[in-house]
């Protein structure tokens, strides 16, 4: 009993270090634009990356329109289509959802939820951003270019990366895109050494790593992973580079192209993708570890109730993190690498699925005879858990290395990897958002509308991305610019891809009403007061809300218990702060 | 309350789809069936999985949702009723991966008696090789391609002498005869995937990679590139068609030998030289 994470021991450790009150920034200058508060940095991260988003949605609403009515529009041809997937792909795995999470919501909730008055390097952390918003304007540029932007695919394969075939590979679209990453990583690290250092070393008194929420866990594990899996991206990045411009060969063979012999010799593309998924598998699970913590603590919140089995999912967190590293190659089933490698891959792959889906059971008998709120976040955190399951079970397809033979390089892949790691995670970035909104701003997000977009956003993406499965299912192949009629399909897809192009019109569409209802609140918002939510986490807790600059006045808050007592028998409210010395625990309480 | 509703029309509707639509995957045509035998376990035991979640989750949200007076229990751990989840999904993994392991062991093991085809790539193209009477290909490179040698073969290789090639052309297969399928590249990835056949690898520039299968159906099949290959990649599409022996041999018998190639390339720099050395 003693070791329960809610055990409520009133002793609080002495301080290791005096607090120290941040500097407060006086100019204009250096209070709205080179701000170095963490909040500040976050909402710009947040701003920059949604913005950059919203390009990503358009080109995904072209490349649906081409793939759905395919012939009528003119404007898209063969290399724009391929330039826009490509630039869908990579803005909203990396420039979108990786930045949102760890820059945005990492950047926000990290020091409030740990105690801390601001991230440790509050400078760098500034650097961080621009060095970000740098990389953005980089990549933004090369749609710009002659020759436009890279269509490589946002796997950036070579040899096709750097060749002429591919729209972009021998002007100037593939450099930038190169150029863009390497900015982007830099920027990360920055980012990333601060919100690890942050969590381990500027907790308040009394904050132990086991009474964190698992919010910060989420983002915790997922810097550490980013850390240790970009630099694979930064050489593989590098390295392309100096094939494109200096003439090496490190990804590049003896090649004959369009009939004439290239300088090139001795390369190994399969070397480009080992170094690219030793990136791309943590990175699935560098957008997924954030959305796991989040989507738990929105869970508690609003079902008044402590998340289930929070040392199993703290476990589980790490534990992904770990396997992420030696996944890999399932990426790679059909790359031509040693086919023995399919037995480890394939073994490795399975058994993450296992933690993963100790998540999903703790998530939903967290809702076990709980009091369930439906507020917005309560039923964005519903359809993380819907979509997240649907995506992680057809996970056991491709990861069941044979049975990915055939579906391999499909539209289910597509749909796979749209379902778990696209709508999934933005479920949770919807729901996070409308959580902690009043927290920033002080009001609440608009109801009605959050509830049209609430409801047009989840229906109208399963219904993009279950059907999708099918078309992979009867044979099509992902990046066709249109397949036509082939004589092996059991049934024509053309229906089903314009069913599925009105689809994704309508959901980008609701993500209008969310950007007004962003703007509209922030002056006509009811007001919320302070804990709006009544949740026991630090963040809401802050003497002012929003939050000041270093967060805390005069006083740390000293902590006292876990992030989840929600519901405690015998406590007056249903809910008791982490501040709260007491009550304790009931003796009589379950377990 | 409403949300309870869509989330159990949800698992209706998506079982529906499941069963009911026409889209699903075309009839084989090799000897993959285990393949889809994994398949369909796998979609069984995921499919059970997901109706189950989701409607468990589907009551809590009805059951438990807010009223007034209502009130959450307190309920941080249950060590036993997490390890009995913990040890189920590791069954149900087990499951699917063990019978998915033991097929791939035969995916990737060719038999003896396979002979061997060779598909060459290119941007935006098929071309195969089949090796002639001594039943072996000769080496290649794709440093020997010219324009009287398309596919690189080692002139200097006897066993490349009689080697069959279909420049540009349809693949002919013969039925019931296990093939391997050796796959080249000479410029970027390509991927040679035949939907009936099941099986799939890419092609890469710099190696060869393969992946066998047997033909069991007598037809004409859509070639296509599954893995991008630049602008024309939706458009690089061919034939193959798998034929009975008769057939088979019918066809083989009008295709020409690299040592026709080179035959027909000395002659046509032959009747050049004659020309140029007229006065």
């Amino acid at each position: 009993m003693a070791d329960l994470p809610h055990d409520t021991d009133p002793q609080l450790p002495p301080a290791e270090v005096e607090d120290v009150i941040p500097p407060h920034a006086h100019g204009w200058w250096s209070h709205y634009v080179f701000s170095q508060d963490a909040k500040y940095i976050a909402i710009q991260y947040a701003g920059t990356a949604m913005a950059i988003g919203l390009v990503a949605l358009v080109l995904s609403w072209m490349m649906r329109l081409q793939l759905g009515f395919p012939g009528i529009f003119d404007f898209i041809t063969p290399d724009a289509y391929y330039q826009f997937v490509t630039m869908h792909g990579m803005i909203m795995v990396v420039y979108l959802l990786t930045a949102l999470f760890l820059g945005g919501f990492g950047n926000y909730l990290i020091p409030l939820m740990v105690g801390a008055r601001d991230m440790v390097f509050p400078f760098v952390n500034m650097l961080s951003f621009w060095i970000y918003l740098l990389a953005v304007v980089v990549l933004v540029i090369s749609f710009f270019v002659p020759g436009g932007p890279t269509g490589a695919g946002w796997t950036l394969y070579p040899p096709q990366a750097i060749l002429s075939g591919t729209p972009g590979g021998q002007s100037a679209g593939i450099l930038l895109m190169l150029l863009s990453l390497i900015l982007f990583i830099i920027g990360f690290t920055m980012g990333g050494l601060n919100y690890v250092v942050t969590v381990l070393q500027a907790r308040t008194r009394g904050m132990t790593m086991m009474r964190l929420p698992l919010t910060v866990w989420g983002i915790f594990t997922a810097t550490v992973m980013a850390l240790l899996a970009f630099p694979a991206l930064l050489v593989a990045c590098i390295m392309m580079m100096f094939d494109r411009l200096l003439g090496t060969s490190f990804f590049m063979p003896s090649l004959v192209e369009l009939g004439e012999h290239l300088s090139y010799g001795g390369g190994s593309p399969i070397a480009f993708q080992h170094l690219f998924w030793f990136f791309g598998h943590p990175e699935v699970y560098i957008v997924a570890l954030p959305a796991f913590g989040i989507v738990s603590d929105l869970l508690a919140v609003h079902a008044r109730k402590n998340v289930f089995g929070y040392r199993m999912m703290v476990w589980a967190i790490v534990g992904i993190g770990a396997l992420s590293f030696i996944v890999w190659a399932h990426h790679m089933y059909v790359s031509g690498m040693h086919p023995y490698f399919g037995f480890f891959f394939a073994t490795t792959t399975l058994i993450i699925a296992v933690p993963t889906a100790i998540k999903v059971y703790n998530w939903v008998l967290t809702l076990w005879k709980a009091d369930i709120h439906l507020t917005l976040p309560m039923l964005f955190a519903l359809g993380f858990i819907v979509t997240f399951v649907n995506g992680g079970l057809t996970g056991l397809f491709l990861g069941n290395v044979v049975v990915d033979v055939p579906l391999s390089d499909t539209m289910f892949v597509v749909a796979h990897f749209h379902m778990v790691m696209g709508v999934a995670p933005i479920m949770v970035i919807l729901g996070a958002i409308y959580h902690w909104y009043p927290l920033a701003t002080g009001r609440m997000l608009d109801q009605t509308m959050g509830h049209i977009h609430f409801w047009i956003t989840f229906i109208g993406a399963y219904a993009i991305f279950f059907p999708m499965h099918y078309v992979g299912l009867v044979g099509v192949p992902r990046r066709y610019y249109e397949i036509g009629e082939p004589a092996f399909m059991t049934a024509p897809v053309e229906g089903l891809n314009a069913f599925i192009t009105v689809a994704a019109l309508t959901v980008g569409a609701a993500q209008i009403v969310f950007l007004f209802n962003l703007y509209w609140s922030r002056n006509h918002g009811r007001v919320a007061g302070s804990n709006p939510w009544r949740a026991t986490t630090l963040e809401w807790l802050t003497p002012v809300v929003p939050p000041e600059h270093g967060n805390w006045g005069k006083e740390l808050p000293l902590v006292y218990r876990w992030a989840y007592d929600y519901s405690l028998p015998g406590a007056p409210e249903d809910f008791i702060v982490q501040t709260d010395p007491g009550p304790k625990a009931p003796a009589a309480a379950p377990l | 309350m409403i949300i309870a509703i869509v989330l159990v029309l949800i698992v209706v509707g998506s079982v529906a789809f499941h069963m009911l639509s026409p889209w699903w995957w075309t009839p084989i045509a090799s000897n993959w069936g285990y393949i889809d035998t994994t398949l369909v376990i796998t979609f069984w035991i995921t499919g059970i999985v997901f109706v189950m979640v989701i409607l468990f989750l589907a009551y809590c949200v009805f059951a438990f949702r807010h009223r007034e007076g209502h009130k959450a229990i307190f309920d941080p751990e249950n060590k036993r009723l997490e390890v009995i989840l913990t040890v189920l999904t590791t069954i149900g993994v087990a499951a699917l991966l063990v019978p998915g392991l033991f097929v791939w062991k035969q995916f990737v093991t060719v038999p003896d008696d396979a002979i061997e085809v060779e598909v060459f790539a290119q941007q935006w193209s098929w071309s195969y090789r089949l090796p002639g009477e001594d039943g072996r290909l000769g080496t290649s490179a794709a440093e020997l391609i010219d324009g009287d040698n398309p596919l690189g073969i080692n002139p200097y290789d006897r066993f490349g002498k009689d080697d069959i090639i279909v420049d540009g052309g349809d693949l002919y297969l013969e039925l019931g005869q296990p093939v391997k399928m050796v796959l080249r590249s000479i410029d970027v990835l390509h991927n040679y995937y035949v939907p009936e056949f099941r099986a799939k690898m890419d092609m890469v520039p710099g190696m060869v990679t393969y992946y066998w299968f047997t033909p069991t159906r007598i037809g004409d099949f859509e070639v296509l590139c599954a893995e991008y290959c630049g602008t024309a990649h939706g458009y690089m599409r061919g034939d193959v068609y798998v034929v009975s022996p008769e057939d088979y041999q019918v066809w083989l018998q009008e295709q020409e030998t690299f040592a026709d190639y080179a035959a027909a390339a000395k002659a046509a720099q032959d009747t050049q030289f004659a020309q140029s050395s007229q006065p």
